[in-house]
């Protein structure tokens, strides 16, 4: 228990996939002007890496790694990939109309989102070392809480850098610090607030 | 005529410097130009392999882009670059281990670079091979060379070295060339792009 | 369409197949070359080949290359700042530690990092007597210098050390065991 705790507080605050490991840049600098779509990206990127994250686990330990074939593993992990946000736009908007509205538009957006795949790649191939435990691959269910516990990290940033930014939007500027540089000099703050957190783990 | 056309060659190559420019303009790519530029070496190591991936992909997206019905056109490229990305990593582990090893995810993640992904989108998949393979040179060397400017930067101020050459004895500002610095530094080089360059 | 995509497919894991076969070797090489290198930098120069071979003490497995009349290269690794710091420990066969080497860490650059650097922090390890002097830091009682600023990455460092020491002792033990059947 007391290993996934750290796995947890690991990915979220000290390995901040967004401030420290810049996984997922793209979409955290586009769609990170109001908060509310904000938070309907960080649900949809929850939901994907951690889906995609155990597809592509089983897939590379029941499939790739038995018949030797670990050199598809770029390749099949983004085709998963891929089908998978295509099945769950599908399936959500028969099943959940509501939610599909919520998250649907960023749905696309998140196959070439570097963060799924950059955790899906990760957990499979990254030796990690928690607490005293000896450095080891991730098993199925550390796996699953290291992907849930990235994408809340991913979202805890993604929504604090919105409500930064919509604060932003309301000040005056100098012209050549408009839009992105503002931005990525506030980023810059950012990550080094939770440059403190390290060394907790 | 001739002298027309081999402008706009010469073009194809150079709107990848300043007006293309992947990094400042486009804002395409961000994840490994923040992550790799921790020196210049690094980033210069990244800028090359992106554009290796680059040309290649445009190259063969160019030349299958007219027999490939249009709905499955997204999954065929990404299959085309995936296959390229993946050449790539056992060519590094085969001959440059040492640079496979420093850039890491970095590597297979090029797949999913919105630059490649958009170049085979915006401009492979309706020119010629020799214009593709050109617009791919050209972007790739733009990308390059602000990774490469961004990891020269860094490297000054975070370990007063440049190309691992030590021109300041002790230790630089670390935080150039932790995790903050290189979002200031990203920051500070878009407001100088923005005030002197993006007018022209 | 289905057709088109399978085709793609299939080109493209047969073009994957094939660059992976013609790789394979110089791949496989590359890594020979790298952990000889490795080894050849912590133990006294040997003829022959180092025969590697796993210990396991406490749960743990340490892999280990024997170079016949120089010692021991055991590999091991401890939680450093921001994940496992691995390093490779030759130790001659009076247990005396010959050099150490790190096969792979993820430390902060310009802090941790420098455990691949410090001159002053590496060098102290050769010819280290783990029998007269403690594995930890100074700042815990031990007799290792940290490196400056980076506590954590330097006893992250000397607790993978000791635990390759005890590693050795297990094989030490393990073949004069061997030896007495």
């Amino acid at each position: 228990m007391g290993e996934y705790l750290l796995i947890i507080i690991s990915a979220i605050f000290v390995n901040n996939i967004l401030l420290a490991q810049f996984l997922g840049i793209c979409p955290f600098l586009g769609v990170s002007n109001k908060l509310s779509t904000a938070a309907g990206m960080s649900g949809a990127v929850c939901f994907v890496i951690t889906l995609a994250t155990v597809v592509t686990y089983l897939l590379n330990s029941y499939l790739l790694v038995p018949f030797g074939l670990e050199f598809l593993q770029t390749i099949s992990f983004i085709l998963v990939i891929a089908a998978l946000v295509q099945m769950v736009e599908i399936v959500l908007k028969k099943t959940s109309p509501s939610l599909y509205q919520a998250l649907g538009i960023f749905l696309p957006l998140i196959t070439t989102n570097c963060a799924v795949l950059g955790v899906a790649i990760t957990v499979v191939t990254k030796e990690f070392a928690f607490g005293g435990t000896a450095s080891h691959l991730l098993n199925l269910g550390e796996s699953t809480v290291y992907a849930l516990a990235t994408s809340l990290g991913y979202g805890l940033a993604m929504c604090l850098f919105a409500g930064l930014r919509e604060h932003l939007a309301l000040n005056s500027v100098p012209k050549a610090f408009k839009g992105l540089p503002i931005a990525l000099i506030t980023v810059s703050i950012m990550a080094m607030a939770f440059l403190g957190f390290s060394g907790m783990v | 005529m001739m002298e027309d056309r081999k402008m706009s060659k010469l073009s194809l190559i150079t709107k990848g410097f300043v007006k293309d420019n992947p990094t400042f303009v486009l804002v395409l790519g961000m994840c490994p130009t923040l992550a790799t530029t921790t020196s210049a070496m690094n980033g210069l190591e990244m800028g090359l392999a992106t554009m290796f991936v680059l040309i290649l992909s445009n190259i063969v997206i160019s030349l299958v882009a007219p027999v490939v019905p249009d709905k499955v056109r997204i999954p065929v490229y990404i299959v085309i670059i995936a296959t390229f990305v993946t050449v790539l990593q056992f060519l590094m582990q085969a001959f440059v281990p040492a640079v496979y090893e420093t850039l890491g995810l970095f590597i297979p993640l090029i797949v999913v670079n919105c630059i490649v992904l958009g170049r085979a989108e915006a401009f492979a998949n309706k020119n010629g091979v020799v214009d593709s393979a050109l617009d791919g040179l050209g972007i790739g060397i733009g990308f390059t060379m602000s990774l490469t400017v961004i990891g020269i930067i860094r490297e000054i101020l975070g370990n007063g070295s440049v190309f691992g050459w030590k021109f300041i004895a002790g230790d630089g500002i670390l935080a150039f060339v932790m995790a903050p610095g290189a979002f200031l530094v990203l920051g500070y080089l878009m407001v100088l792009f923005n005030k002197f360059l993006a007018k022209k | 369409m289905v057709l088109c995509l399978s085709v793609v497919c299939l080109v493209c894991s047969a073009v994957l197949g094939g660059a992976y076969a013609i790789t394979a070797e110089p791949i496989a090489a590359a890594q020979v070359a790298k952990t000889n290198a490795s080894i050849a930098k912590v133990l006294p120069p040997f003829s022959g080949n180092a025969l590697s071979d796993t210990v396991t003490v406490d749960g743990v497995a340490y892999p280990y290359y024997k170079a016949e009349g120089a010692g021991y290269a055991v590999i091991s690794a401890s939680n450093g700042f921001s994940g496992p710091v691995t390093v490779m420990v030759g130790i001659t066969e009076d247990g005396i530690i010959h050099n150490t080497t790190v096969l792979s860490q993820s430390e902060t650059p310009g802090l941790g990092a420098k455990c691949q650097t410090d001159e002053n922090f590496i060098n102290q390890f050769k010819g280290w007597d783990p029998a007269a002097k403690s594995l930890t830091v100074k700042k815990d009682g031990g007799d290792v210098d940290a490196i400056t600023a980076s506590t954590i990455t330097s006893r992250a460092y000397s607790l993978a050390v000791s635990n390759a020491v005890a590693a050795y002792k297990a094989i030490v033990s393990n073949d004069g065991g061997q030896e007495n059947e």
